[in-house]
């Protein structure tokens, strides 16, 4: 069955020395709990969960630690039973090198679960409740970027998913988390299958794994052939080549179909979904287990014992690393995921977090200090290699001119990163970098202007307020001295109708007051401008000796200073 | 324990720079060998000096740039442009000429625009113009082929003498003769047949001599092309663009004919310019579409400068007028990228 699907292909791409056989020797190993546990409270894309634990506080395995806050986040939950020491700022596994807020756990030993509550027939159940289920063990992507999974198979009503993607593909050097996963858990990853696609309704959904993982695929094309209810699921075998994986990639590869950019496969049709998050809402949909525990690839020339190890979220790295039996004389880069996209650790004191599939403790023979880069001579090599089609050299050229514009205008914003222009560089450059930092830039740029337009905007309504405010008194004082220009016309009316009536007017000795005052002010006035004339005549004269001094200014010696 | 901190990505592959230089080089050996056959020992002696005045001229422009020295002689970069202008000079070039030729290349066409992948146009091809502009009768000086009636392809010693006279006078006279590019465009009046002599410069299908020279490099730029150090849409289009302007006007063998489409070919330094002057990745289009329409454009010119023109030869000329054309190419010419429909660039171009 899984011949008969026919591939498309997409341009580009490399063959990468695979080193996969390194880390696929022993079988999954468990990990014997650690002193404490470091949980970041994002290990996500989206909004930072909200800790609904406090320090001192007893917690059982499985138990929610953490909410999420808005729609694209994500919850998560004890790996063990034992007591929250502290809610406080630890380093992350980031490629910032930032911290964040952590929750420290120290497991008591007992793995206690809290009481579980798994959906027995999720056949029978609603896709929302299901949907629901799935936020609440915290699931997210555990292949790429770390998408909370809910939002995904979250489509708009009037979505219509065609395809159910399984990206098995592992195209990282490597990595063998999802091979050994498969191998494994053939079964369980099938289920996670079902789950989705009954969420889903998708007319297909296609498991695609790379031809380099033969185990793997027979395991699972056992498990499908044992299924005993009608399904749509079928396994494609793709060829291996760098980023096969990349999920612009795969869609390309499988269908045929471009994602519009900027826009999620969701566009086309399609949901993509993880092998390990697969198998992670079978865990929580049929066992009601949250997402506690992710299978980590532990490789490289600095380890002894390589191999794949299925470690609680939070394990520090150093507890890992001893296990697999470090050489710490040999460690010389520390890289969490692969080496094509991963990035380098500078403490082994980090936590593994949701995302983490890979550790590759490599020695200096095997990733030597990176050479200064020679000049570009546009050879093109890396336009070759480029699975979107991107012009890597016109880019390099534009980031190193700082000319955004330009990088913007050849779709710098499509570059998925992969790295396969940097890797067969003739001159060395490090180029992803340099894409990296402008695109930095260019965010930089658009929130920069997004916040001018915001501040201009403010100070635009600020004066058209003014101005109705103003026009508004306006009228209401020329309303008022309409009203009491009538009120006193009304007066006089009155006090000639008065008049007329009655001779004499009453007020004939306070107009005479008034004439006295005024005259005794007239005649302060007349005083007062004498005596301004006089000072007038003086200042002048002042005036005039001082143009005389300054005039001969000049002549006098001059201050040396 | 310092653990480096380095960006993604972490591997590397085994690709360099040097690499692609000395493969270049090492590519025009088939030529090589047939120049140094048919035109004597000169053409080494030439492309020797070359490489000598190459690296000092890179060195001293190195060191005035106050950059690291070995780092960037080892590009080997500078000795690709020599190794073009010394297998473009006349076989007894006078030594001054390739100092004159290659100095120019490298302190002016290449260092002054910023060095290696700045210069916009190709230093080779600016070196060979300045000498061809300014000494048109030393480089016209090419010695008839081997197998040329009265042709005598001098010795090593003589040839060293020619180019070096400080190592003495020349002990034989050598006659020099026009190219078979030359003769074709100066016959007042004849027929092609009537220069197309048994014994003449010509021979089976070019220039005694010639036809097998471009074959040579013919050979090399396959080499390159199998080792993916040049892509084919340069090479091909150029040929092809030649091919097709000399079969639309090639006008029979009569005195109103131009030469056929193989001499065209097979002729002057076509093979070396498709492969090695032409491919020079900095300075031609960079996408594919832009590569075919840059190297379409090259094949033209030759031609038309060839046959229209005053020169005849046109190689330099066509690739720098090219040199002008490529940003310009590079602009229209984008492939498209994933997810975006083809009038996107226009759209944000025109913006």
């Amino acid at each position: 069955m899984s011949i008969s699907r026919k591939l498309y292909s997409f341009p580009g791409g490399i063959h990468l020395p695979e080193n996969k056989l390194q880390s696929l020797g022993l079988p999954i190993q468990s990990v014997p709990l650690p002193d404490k546990l470091i949980l970041p409270l994002q290990q996500h894309i989206g909004a930072v969960a909200k800790a609904i634990v406090k320090a001192g506080d007893l917690v059982k395995k499985g138990q929610c630690l953490a909410q999420p806050q808005g729609f694209v986040s994500a919850s998560f939950h004890a790996p063990t039973s034992g007591t929250i020491v502290e809610i406080a700022e630890h380093e992350i596994p980031h490629v910032s090198g930032l911290s964040g807020l952590c929750i420290v756990l120290q497991p008591d030993g007992e793995e206690s679960w809290c009481e579980l509550q798994p959906i027995a027939d999720f056949n029978a159940a609603a896709p929302a409740e299901l949907v629901e289920k799935i936020r609440q063990s915290g699931i997210t992507g555990m292949g790429g970027a770390g998408f909370p999974t809910s939002v995904k198979l979250s489509p708009p009503a009037n979505a219509k998913i065609e395809t159910l993607i399984i990206n098995a593909v592992e195209c990282e050097p490597y990595i063998t988390a999802d091979d050994m996963l498969m191998r494994e858990q053939a079964a369980g990853v099938i289920e996670g299958v079902l789950i989705l696609t009954h969420i889903l309704k998708n007319r297909e959904a296609i498991i695609a794994i790379e031809d380099n993982k033969p185990n793997a695929i027979t395991a699972m094309q056992h498990a499908l052939t044992g299924l005993s209810e009608p399904h749509c699921i079928e396994i494609a075998i793709i060829p291996t080549r760098y980023p096969s994986g990349g999920e612009k990639q795969l869609i390309q590869n499988l269908t045929g179909k471009e994602v519009p950019s900027g826009k999620p496969p969701l566009h086309v049709g399609i949901v993509v979904q993880n092998t390990a998050t697969t198998y992670a809402i079978h865990r929580a949909i049929s066992h009601g287990e949250p997402l506690i525990s992710r299978i980590v690839t532990l490789t490289g020339e600095a380890l002894n014992k390589p191999g794949n190890y299925e470690a609680l979220l939070g394990t520090p790295i150093e507890h890992l690393l001893q296990l697999a039996e470090i050489d710490n004389k040999k460690l010389s880069r520390l890289i969490m995921g692969g080496p094509m996209m991963g990035f380098a650790l500078d403490s082994t004191e980090l936590p593994i977090v949701k995302t983490t599939n890979c550790l590759l403790a490599a020695n200096s023979a095997e990733y030597p200090e990176p050479t200064p880069a020679n000049a570009c001579i546009r050879c093109g090599a890396c336009a070759e290699v480029c699975p979107a089609s991107l012009l890597p050299q016109q880019l390099f050229w534009f980031s190193m001119g700082g000319e955004l514009d330009k990088a913007e205008q050849y779709n710098l914003a499509d570059c998925i990163e992969c790295g396969a222009c940097s890797y067969v560089c003739p001159s060395r450059i490090p180029l992803v970098q340099y894409y990296r930092a402008t695109k930095g830039e260019l965010a930089q740029r658009s929130a920069d202007l997004k916040q001018s337009d915001h501040a201009r905007d403010r100070f635009e309504f600020r004066e058209s307020r003014l101005a109705r405010e103003k026009a508004e008194k306006d009228a209401k004082r020329k309303a008022r001295a309409a009203a009491s220009a009538k009120a006193q016309a009304a007066k006089k009316a009155a006090a000639a109708l008065a008049e007329k009536e009655g001779g004499a007017p009453a007020t004939g000795g306070e107009t005479d007051m008034v004439a006295a005052a005024l005259a005794r002010v007239e005649a302060k006035k007349a005083e007062a401008k004498k005596t301004e004339q006089k000072q007038d005549v003086e200042s002048t004269t002042e005036q005039k000796e001082a143009v005389t001094e300054s005039v001969e200014a000049p002549s006098k010696p001059q201050d040396p200073s | 324990m310092k653990l480096a901190k380095v960006t993604s990505p972490h591997l590397h592959g085994n690709n360099d720079t040097s690499q692609v230089m000395k493969l270049v080089i090492l590519a025009t050996l088939p030529g090589l060998i047939a120049l140094v056959w048919f035109f004597g020992w000169g053409v080494l002696i030439n492309l020797l000096w070359a490489w000598v005045v190459a690296l000092g001229c890179e060195a001293l422009v190195v060191k005035i740039r106050k950059r690291p020295l070995g780092y960037y002689l080892n590009d080997y970069s500078a000795l690709v442009t020599a190794t073009l202008i010394g297998l473009a000079l006349p076989p007894l070039a006078p030594w001054w000429l390739t100092v004159v030729g290659v100095g120019f290349a490298i302190i002016i066409a290449k260092h002054l625009y910023g060095g290696l992948g700045s210069n916009p146009f190709n230093p080779a091809a600016v070196g060979y113009v300045v000498l061809l502009i300014s000494f048109p009768v030393e480089m016209s000086s090419w010695l008839p082929a081997r197998g040329v009636e009265g042709a005598i392809t001098p010795g090593f010693l003589d040839s060293l003498k020619s180019i070096f006279p400080l190592f003495g006078n020349v002990g034989v006279d050598v006659i020099t003769q026009a190219t078979p590019l030359d003769q074709l465009k100066q016959r007042p009046g004849l027929t092609i047949s009537e220069i197309w002599l048994p014994g003449s410069a010509f021979g089976r299908f070019a220039g005694v001599g010639w036809e097998w020279v471009n074959i040579g490099f013919l050979i090399g730029g396959l080499f390159l092309l199998f080792r993916k150090i040049i892509y084919w849409q340069i090479p091909v289009a150029m040929l092809g663009s030649l091919l097709l302007m000399s079969l639309i006007f090639w006008g029979g063998s009569g005195s109103e004919g131009h030469g056929s489409p193989l001499f065209h070919l097979l002729s002057g330094a076509t093979m070396l310019c498709a492969f090695f002057i032409a491919t020079d990745p900095v300075t031609a289009a960079a996408s594919h579409r832009g590569r075919l329409i840059y190297g379409a454009g090259i094949g033209v010119l030759i031609y038309v400068i060839r046959v229209w023109g005053n020169y005849p030869d046109a190689v330099a000329f066509s690739v720098l007028l090219m040199n002008f054309c490529a940003p310009l190419i590079d602009h229209y010419v984008q492939p498209r990228t994933y997810g975006h429909s083809k009038n996107d660039h226009d759209k944000s171009g025109d913006s």
